[in-house]
């Protein structure tokens, strides 16, 4: 499935990379050290974190990851923000915890899996 | 670590100079500082601060009205209270190691302060600020944030192992034991060239300048 369906069945925020919802989701990934992303993100996975530092962006855009959501409705630090609207990289904003976000991608069909 | 116990644990270890850096507070630093004078060793006054990242930076301070006032920000923005069956007691004691208070606040947390409000709220007091354990699996800039963030002007890095590949070109290297033990106390440490002992003098090393360096 793409971005642009999952930013409106779940009603997240879009704060940065508009023209880049189109991007399709090849599944979930969930872990709040940058460290561990960049060891394990793959290509296409959807980011839940609650890390709200400029590095997310660099992250997602090193290991070309589908966009990154922030939970318990934490926005983007200004340069955050900056780097993810420079850089063309999907931001939201979820106003759910981790858990339950998660829990709903996986309803909506994303795995944290690839086969 | 008792104050007195620590001091003759460091001149025992051959140590001439040691930063005191409890997590989020610098409470402990008069007593340190007064029983090392009694012994000729030099303390450097500082703090470990947590920054929101969970990234810990070593603030070092010139004296006790900017580390007193660098408290008093950390403090501003340190929230939660100690649970002293969980994380232990923190004790603030004297230099005759007579505890004199406890810490309520949760040293162990995070401030809500960011990596580079740490760092800037370091350098706003003269300080220096110098990434802790670089190298380490947690708490380190490199396990929170991936990598040193662009723009950051850290005066140093403290390292763990005997050399840390992908630290910024020109990134002073430090080595320090990071003791929160009396044994471990003297176990890496850095040797400087310095005209004395302080920390407007180590600043010059890190820096590498008016021949002042770090030796090895």
């Amino acid at each position: 499935m793409n971005l642009s369906e999952i930013v409106e069945k779940l009603q997240l925020q879009v704060r940065a990379g508009e023209s880049a919802l189109a991007n399709q989701v090849r599944g979930g990934y969930a872990s709040d050290l940058m460290s561990d992303v960049i060891a394990h993100g793959r290509k296409g996975d959807l980011w839940v974190t609650l890390q709200t530092h400029q590095n997310t962006v660099a992250v997602a855009g090193l290991k070309a990851l589908a966009g990154v959501v922030l939970v318990n409705g934490r926005e983007p630090e200004a340069d955050t923000l900056q780097r993810a609207k420079d850089e063309n990289v999907p931001l939201l904003v979820s106003s759910l915890p981790a858990f339950e976000l998660i829990g709903r991608l996986y309803s909506l069909g994303l795995s944290g899996i690839r086969t | 670590m008792s104050p007195s116990a620590l001091v003759r644990q460091a001149l025992a270890r051959g140590l001439d100079l040691i930063a005191i850096c409890d997590h989020n507070s610098a409470e402990n630093v008069a007593a340190v500082s007064r029983a090392a004078q009694r012994v000729g060793l030099a303390v450097i006054g500082g703090m470990e601060i947590t920054s929101r990242e969970e990234v810990h930076v070593l603030g070092l301070f010139h004296d006790e009205n900017t580390l007193s006032a660098a408290q008093d920000v950390v403090y501003d923005n340190l929230p939660g209270e100690n649970d002293p069956d969980a994380f232990g007691e923190q004790l603030v004691t004297d230099e005759q190691d007579k505890v004199i208070g406890q810490n309520h606040r949760l040293l162990i947390g995070a401030t809500g302060l960011t990596l580079g409000e740490v760092v800037r709220t370091v350098h706003g007091l003269g300080g220096l600020a110098i990434a802790s354990h670089v190298d380490r699996p947690r708490f380190s800039v490199l396990s929170q944030l991936g990598f040193i963030p662009d723009g950051l002007s850290l005066d140093g890095a403290e390292v763990c192992s005997e050399s840390v590949p992908g630290l910024p070109e020109g990134l002073a290297v430090v080595r320090s034991s990071d003791a929160h033990r009396l044994s471990e106390i003297g176990a890496r440490r850095t040797r400087f060239l310095v005209e004395g002992p302080t920390a407007l003098e180590i600043g010059m090393a890190l820096r590498g300048i008016e021949g002042r360096r770090i030796v090895a």
